[in-house]
Formats: C-alpha cells, sequence, structure tokens
C-alpha cells in the first residue's frame, strides 16, 4: 500500500520533471530547434486542458448519477471544433492580427479598446474560475484522503493540506507562468508540459478503463450487459439539461480563459486548426469512451454511499492494483495542475493588463512616460494576481464546505464565463454591436448568474434561506430558482437559460439603440471583415521629438534589447540615417501592436496616447470604414453636382428661349413695320397710275403732276429699299470702313451744304469754326452721312418759328464731342429712348422718313468706335456723337 | 445598360463558372460549414428516445453509448477527411494558398 509519504515525493518528483520539459523546451524554442514545438499535435493536446480533474474524476461521479449526461460536456466542445472554419479560424484570426492577450483584451479591443469592458470581464473571469479553481482544489484532496485513509500513520488533515496545496498550486503557476513577460509570446515551455501531462491524464484514465473492462468485467460483451444491468442502466437524461449542457459546454469551451490562452494565445498556426478539429474530438472520445465502465463497475463493487467521484482511485485501489492507482491519480493531479497553470497566466494576465497597469498609469500620469519600470511593475502585478486568485479558489472551497458534487461546480463556473458568449459573438459576426451593447448585456447576465447560480451554490452562509425560498425582499418572482414564477425547472438549466437570454437580448437591445465611438467602429470592421483586411485601423501621428520619448517606455516595457532591436529594424525598413526611426502612423500601429502583447490593447493604446497624444482616428480612416456612409456621402454629393448642373442649364435654356421669343418677336414686328412701309407708297403709286391709265382727256397738266407724284413715291420707295440695305449692311458688321484723313470743319461743311439744299424755310446753321479744327482719321462718307442725317432731321422736325442748330465740338477725356442742339420743342421724355429704333417717328407722319435714320447712324457710329446719343435737357432736341480720339493721333 | 455590359471586352466579364478545382474547393467549404449541423442534428436525436418516467420500456444505456460513440467517431472521420482534402487542396495551389483567400 502506497503511504502518503510516497504519493508527496511523486507528486513532487512529477512536478520536477514538468519543470524539466518545460526548461528543456524553452532551450530548444531559443535555440530555434524545437520545430516539433509548434506542431498541430502540441497544439491538439494544450487544448486538452479542457479535461481538468472535473473531467478526470468528476465524469466518472456524474456517469455513476446520471448515466450519459457527462457526455453533453465533451459534445459542445467536439461541435465547436467540427465548426472551425466559420468560427475558430476567425477567431484565432483576429487574436493573431490583433496581437491580443486574453479574452478581456479581445472584447476590449473590439470595443473601442474600451478598458471598463476589459474590467467587466476581468472580474467576470476571476469570479468565474475562482469555482473552478476551487474544484481542483477539492479534487486533488479528495484524492490525497483516498490514500490518507489507507495510510496507517494517519498524519493526514484536511484543512491544513487544502491550503498546503493552494500554496503549492500558487507557486507553481508563479514559477510557470510569469517567467517571460509578452504574454503574446509563445510559451513553448509550458505549452510543451501541458501536453505532456495530456498525455498522461489520457494514459492514466485509459488504463483504468482497460482495467476494469477486460481486468474486472471480463471483456466488451459482459461490460456491456453489466451498464444495461446497472443502476443506471437505461437513458435517463432529461431533455432540458442534455441541450443546456451541450450549449453551455460548447459556449463555456470558447469563453473559458484558460481555452482562449492556448488556443488563441499560444496558437502558432492558423492551420494547426484543421489538424485540432479532428483530433481534438478524438482525444475528447478517448477521454469519455471508459467513463460509464468504470462508473458502473465502482456502483458494482464500492460500498453504499462511497463518493462516485473517487471510482477512479478507488476501483483500482479496492482490487490491490496500486501501481494503477497511483497513475490515476497522477493523471488527476496532471489535469488540476494543467488547469491551474494555464488559468492562473490567463487570469494573471488579465489583471495585470486591465485592472493594475490602468491604475499605475493613472498614478504616473504625465511623468508615466519616463520614470519607473514597467517591466517590474507588470512582473509583480501578475505574480501577486496569481496569488490572490488562488486564495479566492481556497476562499470558495472553503465557503462551499467542499461537499458539493464536482460536476455542479464546474457546470457554475462554465455559467458564469459563457456570460462573455453574446459580447464575443456579436462583436466577431456583428459590426452593429457596441461597447454599450456589451457592457449592458455582460452586466445583466453577471448579476443574473450570480443570483440565481452562483450565491445559491455557495449555501446559507452567504445567501439565506429565506431568500431562496421567499425571494428577494419577499418578492416571490424573484426567487433565485424561480424567477418570474417559472418554477420546477432544474435550477441549472433555468440559471443559464435566464442570464443567457436576458443577456443576448440586453445586449442586442442596447447595441441598437446606442451609437458606437469611431474608434469602436473600425475596430468593428477590422473584426467583422478579419478575412478583408489585413491593416489594423488607428492611425497615430506623430512628431519626430516623439520618437526618443517612445523608446524609453518601450525599454521598459520589452526590455532594452528587444525595444532597441524593434527599433532599429523600424529605423532601417524607414530608410533613414537616425537609430530612432520616424514615428509614422504605420510605425506607431506597429509599435502599440508589439506593446499590447505585453500589456495588453487597451493599456498600450494609452500609453502611447499619452506620448503621442491627439486623436488617433483622422477623418479619412473614418471614411474609410464607415464606406458604407461614405458611399452615400458622395453619392448625395455627386447628385447636388448633377442637380445643380441641370438647374443651370435650365435657366440658361430659358434664358435662350426668352431671347429667341423675344428675336421673333423683333423680326416679327421689323417685317410688318417694313410691309407697312413699302405699302403706303405703292398704294399712291398704284391709284395714281390706275387714274392716268383709265381716265380719259386728263390735261397734260394732271398728267405730269401724276406723273411726278407716282416718282416721287417711286423715289420714296427706292430710298427706303436703300435705308434697308444700309441698315441690313451694317447690323450685319459686313459694312467696309473707307478710312480717310480730313478736318472736322470741312466734314461739316460738306454735311451742312448737303443737308440743306434747297430746302424751306432755311435752317440757320451755328458754328465755332475754331473749335471744329480737328483733323480726323474716319470714314469720312459715313461720318458725313451722320451728320446730313441729323442736320437735315433738325431741319424736319424742327417746330420753332426760326429754326436754328447749334453745332459744337469738344475735346472731352480723349474723345471728339460733338453735340447738334435745335430750338424747338425737343422729343418727348417717353419717345426719347426710342428715337434710335427702327421705324421710330417722333411727331407722326409729317416728315415723310422711314424712321430709319437714327438706327442706321446709331450702327454708323457704332462701326466708327465711337456713339451717338440723345442729351436731353437742352432747350431743344439735341444729340451729342462722340468719336475717339485715337482717329485724331492716326491722323498726325 | 445590358447592352452595354455585353459591349465589355471578354476578359473583363467574371466567368459564370468557376474552375474545376475552384468548384470543389467551394463545396468543399460547403462540407465544414454542414458539418456541425450535422453533429447537432445527431445529438440532438437523443431527445426523442423514450425516457423511463414516461414509458415502461427504456432505452438500453449500452444502446444509448453504441449510437453516441459511433455518431461521434464518425464525424472525427469526416473531420479528419476534411482536414486532409483542405491541407491537399492548400498545397496544390499555391496561388491561392493563402487560406484568407477562400471565400468565407
Amino acid at each position: 500500500m502506497a503511504t502518503l509519504n510516497v504519493l508527496i515525493l511523486v507528486c513532487l518528483g512529477y512536478v520536477v520533471l514538468l519543470f524539466g520539459v518545460a526548461f528543456a523546451a524553452d532551450r530548444m524554442a531559443a535555440a530555434g530547434r524545437g520545430a516539433w514545438l509548434r506542431s498541430p499535435l502540441i497544439y491538439t493536446l494544450s487544448l486538452s486542458i479542457y479535461c481538468t480533474a472535473w473531467t478526470f474524476y468528476g465524469a466518472v461521479g456524474n456517469a455513476a448519477r446520471s448515466g450519459l449526461e457527462f457526455v453533453t460536456i465533451y459534445l459542445g466542445p467536439t461541435l465547436v471544433m467540427l465548426s472551425w472554419w466559420w468560427g475558430l479560424r476567425k477567431l484565432v484570426r483576429v487574436g493573431r492580427t490583433q496581437r491580443v492577450t486574453s479574452i478581456a483584451d479581445l472584447i476590449s479591443s473590439r470595443y473601442g479598446k474600451s478598458n471598463t469592458l476589459a474590467i467587466c470581464v476581468t472580474i467576470l473571469a476571476v469570479l468565474g474560475g475562482t469555482p473552478y479553481i476551487a474544484l481542483q482544489l477539492q479534487s486533488i484532496t479528495l484524492s490525497f484522503s483516498i490514500f490518507a485513509e489507507a495510510d496507517p500513520s494517519g498524519l493526514y488533515r484536511e484543512g491544513s493540506s487544502v491550503f498546503w496545496v493552494a500554496a503549492g498550486l500558487a507557486v507553481f503557476a508563479i514559477l510557470f507562468g510569469t517567467r517571460n513577460l509578452d504574454a503574446n509570446e509563445r510559451h513553448h515551455g509550458v505549452v510543451t508540459a501541458i501536453a505532456l501531462e495530456s498525455v498522461v491524464k489520457l494514459f492514466a484514465l485509459l488504463a483504468v478503463g482497460v482495467f476494469v473492462v477486460w481486468g474486472v468485467a471480463g471483456g466488451i460483451g459482459p461490460m456491456m450487459d453489466r451498464i444495461d444491468a446497472s443502476e443506471i442502466g437505461q437513458w435517463n437524461v432529461d431533455a432540458g439539461r442534455w441541450t443546456t449542457f451541450i450549449f453551455l459546454s460548447a459556449a463555456a469551451f470558447i469563453c473559458l480563459p484558460r481555452m482562449f490562452q492556448v488556443m488563441v494565445v499560444e496558437n502558432a498556426d492558423e492551420g494547426h486548426l484543421r489538424t485540432a478539429a479532428w483530433a481534438f474530438p478524438l482525444y475528447l472520445l478517448l477521454m469519455s469512451l471508459f467513463v460509464v465502465p468504470i462508473a458502473v463497475v465502482g456502483l458494482d463493487l464500492m460500498p453504499e454511499g462511497s463518493n462516485p467521484d473517487l471510482f477512479v482511485l478507488t476501483v483500482p485501489l479496492s482490487q490491490g492494483n496500486d501501481w494503477l492507482a497511483m497513475l490515476s491519480f497522477i493523471g488527476g493531479f496532471s489535469s488540476a495542475t494543467s488547469m491551474v497553470i494555464v488559468t492562473a497566466m490567463a487570469l494573471s494576465t488579465m489583471v495585470s493588463n486591465h485592472l493594475v497597469m490602468p491604475i499605475w498609469l493613472s498614478t504616473q500620469e504625465g511623468a508615466g512616460s519616463v520614470s519607473g519600470d514597467v517591466r517590474s511593475v507588470v512582473l509583480v502585478a501578475r505574480r501577486v494576481s496569481i496569488a490572490v486568485i488562488m486564495a479566492l479558489g481556497y476562499y470558495y472551497y472553503r465557503l462551499s464546505g467542499g461537499g458539493a458534487a464536482l460536476a455542479s461546480i464546474g457546470l457554475v463556473a462554465f455559467a458564469g464565463i459563457s456570460q462573455i458568449l453574446p459580447a464575443l459573438v456579436g462583436g466577431l459576426f456583428w459590426r452593429g454591436a457596441t461597447r454599450t451593447g456589451a457592457l449592458v448585456g455582460l452586466t445583466v447576465g453577471f448579476v443574473l448568474w450570480i443570483y440565481t447560480l452562483l450565491l445559491p451554490g455557495m449555501g446559507g452562509a452567504i445567501m439565506p434561506d429565506s431568500v431562496l425560498q421567499n425571494g428577494l425582499f419577499g418578492w416571490a418572482w424573484l426567487r433565485p430558482q424561480a424567477l418570474f414564477g417559472i418554477e420546477g425547472m432544474d435550477p441549472m438549466v433555468h440559471s443559464v437559460m435566464w442570464s443567457l437570454a436576458l443577456n443576448t437580448a440586453a445586449f442586442c437591445a442596447a447595441s441598437l439603440l446606442s451609437f458606437p465611438s469611431p474608434l469602436e467602429r473600425l475596430q468593428g470592421a477590422q473584426f467583422v471583415n478579419v478575412f478583408d483586411h489585413s491593416v489594423s485601423p488607428a492611425g497615430w501621428t506623430g512628431s519626430v521629438a516623439q520618437s526618443e520619448d517612445l523608446m524609453i517606455m518601450t525599454q521598459r516595457i520589452l526590455g532594452s534589447g528587444p525595444a532597441q532591436e524593434f527599433f532599429q529594424t523600424e529605423a532601417e525598413a524607414q530608410g533613414g540615417r537616425s537609430s530612432l526611426p520616424e514615428p509614422t502612423p504605420g510605425f506607431l500601429e506597429r509599435l502599440e501592436r508589439e506593446l499590447s502583447g505585453s500589456v495588453g490593447a487597451a493599456t498600450a493604446h494609452a500609453m502611447i496616447g499619452q506620448i503621442v497624444g491627439g486623436s488617433s482616428v483622422s477623418v479619412e480612416d473614418l471614411l474609410a470604414v464607415a464606406d458604407e456612409s461614405a458611399e452615400l456621402l458622395e453619392y448625395s454629393s455627386q447628385l447636388e453636382v448633377k442637380s445643380a448642373e441641370l438647374s443651370r442649364t435650365a435657366r440658361q435654356l430659358r434664358e435662350a428661349n426668352t431671347k429667341l421669343t423675344q428675336i421673333s418677336e423683333q423680326k416679327d414686328s421689323f417685317l410688318s413695320q417694313v410691309s407697312h412701309e413699302l405699302r403706303t407708297p405703292m398704294t399712291s403709286i398704284r391709284a395714281f397710275s390706275e387714274i392716268m391709265r383709265d381716265t380719259d382727256g386728263l390735261s397734260a397738266d394732271e398728267q405730269t403732276r401724276y406723273a411726278a407724284i407716282i416718282h416721287d413715291e417711286a423715289l420714296r420707295l427706292t430710298r427706303l429699299l436703300d435705308d434697308l440695305l444700309d441698315l441690313s449692311v451694317l447690323e450685319s458688321g459686313r459694312v467696309n470702313l473707307n478710312m480717310g484723313g480730313d478736318t472736322l470743319s470741312s466734314i461739316l461743311d460738306r454735311a451742312v451744304s448737303s443737308a440743306l439744299a434747297g430746302s424751306h424755310p432755311k435752317l440757320k446753321v451755328r458754328r465755332t469754326r475754331q473749335s471744329e479744327r480737328i483733323p480726323l482719321h474716319t470714314d469720312l462718307d459715313r461720318l458725313g452721312q451722320v451728320f446730313i442725317n441729323l442736320i437735315s432731321n433738325a431741319q424736319k422736325y424742327c417746330d420753332a418759328d426760326e429754326p436754328v442748330l447749334t453745332i459744337s465740338a469738344h475735346d472731352v477725356g480723349g474723345q471728339v464731342v460733338i453735340d447738334f442742339a435745335d430750338n424747338g420743342s425737343g422729343i418727348p421724355a417717353d419717345a426719347q429712348s426710342l428715337v434710335f429704333e427702327k421705324f421710330a417717328r417722333v411727331g407722326g407722319d409729317k416728315a415723310g422718313g422711314a424712321g430709319l435714320g437714327l438706327a442706321i447712324c446709331r450702327e454708323i457710329m457704332q462701326r466708327l468706335g465711337g456713339e451717338i446719343s440723345y442729351l436731353p435737357g437742352q432747350g431743344g432736341a439735341a444729340f451729342r456723337v462722340r468719336l475717339p480720339m485715337a482717329h485724331r493721333q492716326a491722323a498726325q | 445598360m445590358t447592352a452595354g455590359e455585353e459591349r465589355k471586352p471578354q476578359g473583363v466579364r467574371p466567368s459564370l463558372f468557376l474552375e474545376r478545382q475552384s468548384y470543389r474547393r467551394r463545396r468543399l467549404m460547403d462540407a465544414a460549414r454542414l458539418l456541425p449541423i450535422l453533429g447537432a442534428a445527431l445529438v440532438a436525436i437523443p431527445l426523442l428516445w423514450p425516457s423511463p418516467n414516461t414509458s415502461d420500456e427504456g432505452m438500453p444505456l449500452s444502446s444509448a453509448i453504441l449510437y453516441i460513440f459511433t455518431c461521434w467517431a464518425l464525424l472525427i472521420v469526416i473531420s479528419l477527411i476534411f482536414g486532409f482534402a483542405a491541407r491537399r487542396m492548400t498545397a496544390s495551389d499555391d496561388s491561392e494558398a493563402e487560406s484568407d483567400r477562400w471565400p468565407h
């Protein structure tokens, strides 16, 4: 019979072996020789820390109590592994690209690097991990007690042994788990040791199973008969518990901090999942293969009332197979230690990164970048937190009295940690999931879990029976195991159902109602579309002066060697001559990833932010990520541009249309005026020619008179047509100017004499000759035509008794200005604007003009580079002709 | 609109059918997605078994063990086959060796 001392010696020897393996593996990895350390096999075996002492001992106990129900705990992870292609692969990819250190880090990183969320998840993980650690303590203590009962020396005392086991595990975890700082670095030593432990526990359980089936029962056939004949020989699993536990174990498999540690953080190659997808289910199958036979044989062989949780140990012992029992004990010990080491590593990383570091950083405000050694702070924080976590586990064990069945403690922990599931899955697959949603969902699930499961499980010391029976404050609908008055459910199913359902509902509702921050949206896009994006979103901007501060800070976190190497590599990559790289956004981003491997995403973000300062999100980033809104914006601005263009075109079209209409009206009125002007002389020509044709006996005198009228009218027609022709030539701009030089005085002389030839009564023209000695270079005939027109107009329309026309010439501002003013009554104000229009005649038809004269004058003056205008306020009608002086200059 | 698209050069249009290998790969992905559903269906079948509380003739535990472990082994074998097929696909096509190039 093995004594307790031998047992302790074996344990210590086993621990030393593990240390040796871990040390050797670390050495090999450092020397670059251990390619097999990164093999899929090691990865798969390390996943088997899922099977803790709970599995090792508790599964048999569970099977002895409720038959095949224990298998749910393995079927859940099997289903998760089978769906690795669209589930775990994404999780692992995200974890690797974001350099995530723990599940709290992942959740925090996804929801905008929120530390509040990280703290929540950390607290949840610690509280969920505590019962689990208590469970390991219990299993080791129980297995010790089995050997102690058989030990005649009787030195064993349960209370102190639990304490020493806890202390021993704490030291073990500290030595193993906090050897290197970078939590994101592969812990080859630890992982290899865990893989070894996995092999040991599988081998131990298989050995006991084989012994039971072939050694005790006598083969498979008799074993099956024995199973059917036993008290658990019929399928008797509650449907609700079956479904709930499969779901719960699947959820916990993803959310458990230690599973996350080995599955995501320690993952060396995504391709390992491919192997683990079938190898890990196979491992689980083998682990559970002999559970029912061991339970059935234990129920047969062991006396009434013995603890079924320990059948794995007690059955070989009762058969006198001490070495098998010892192997089995080592298997159980392996399960407990590997779980505790990894859990402690994972939890201490979370506690130090999300609780201790932020507090430490805030106390070092401002000076945080230059003083103190962050490395030692982090390491001390991790070690202390391992001790605290172990103490919590010990405390929980004492509180719960150590009497509860192993399996139910494990399930309590599962239910607690599964509260992360909605935030995790939502964060990976739903871009709309927000920080608020995750916080609210976690809080709701967490509170419900504590109220409906954790506290009732801890016994009367924490939650009085009155609350359990009558509900909080005596409200029946708040009874912890019958919320909202739904009674008769299994407490476990009840708690899981309510906590996860309300958690998910709160998560979705709060996500839908809240609005995420820019960083959250960036990270959300990164996580959900991790297979599309390979770049990190946060664009830091910094100045060169900050490189040194960054260097100092990085040295304190990574250590001076790795930090200098990192900065050197970056500087070389940037091609600069200095040893310090420019703080480009890309460099800062990589530095943040590097740092987050040690202290977590939120802390690394905060530390870089402290040095670099300023926002890490540029407008371009926002637009690039919020692509749907960017596209919408672009589309709408395009629409606006097009719409503005359209309205501009429409306005131009309207203007063009108005102009065309005006021109068309002008043409119509011009045509009607022309026809009217032509008809009047034509009518008189026709009338007189008919008289001369049809009337006999016209006197020669009459004939002469009529013929003269016809002749006059024909002349008038010709003049009109000439004017029209002239005007059309001028208006179309086809006129050829016949330039020549002369003085103004002689042009006026000719104009006056030709205009006044044979007129009655004679118009008196007043001129000041000395001011008219201005030489001009222009089309003399055309200018003369304008003058003649103006003079003959005065002669025709001046209604004074003694008509006088005053012609005066000035030199005004480089222009020759010639005024023609008569002493008549002038042009009425309302007609002044019309005189230059075609067919505009002031004062009726009496002068017989076609009304084209002034229109022609205006056109001519425009061609000559001058202008003609009516000059109001001169007593009579006055016109002003302006000519540019340049013509005089040219003439000189 | 369609007329304009038809006038595009042939090379620009994505071909309607994938190459044989890509086709096989996609169907492999489909299988990978279906596998957990098959697994869930298989482990849900015990819910239909008679419980001793409701009927006299219960399901013998040996049969239950046989069923569950057979299904389990079956799922593992399918997953194993898929794992190897995926590896071969990855190895045989270097241009798309990166698994993130695969449709997901």
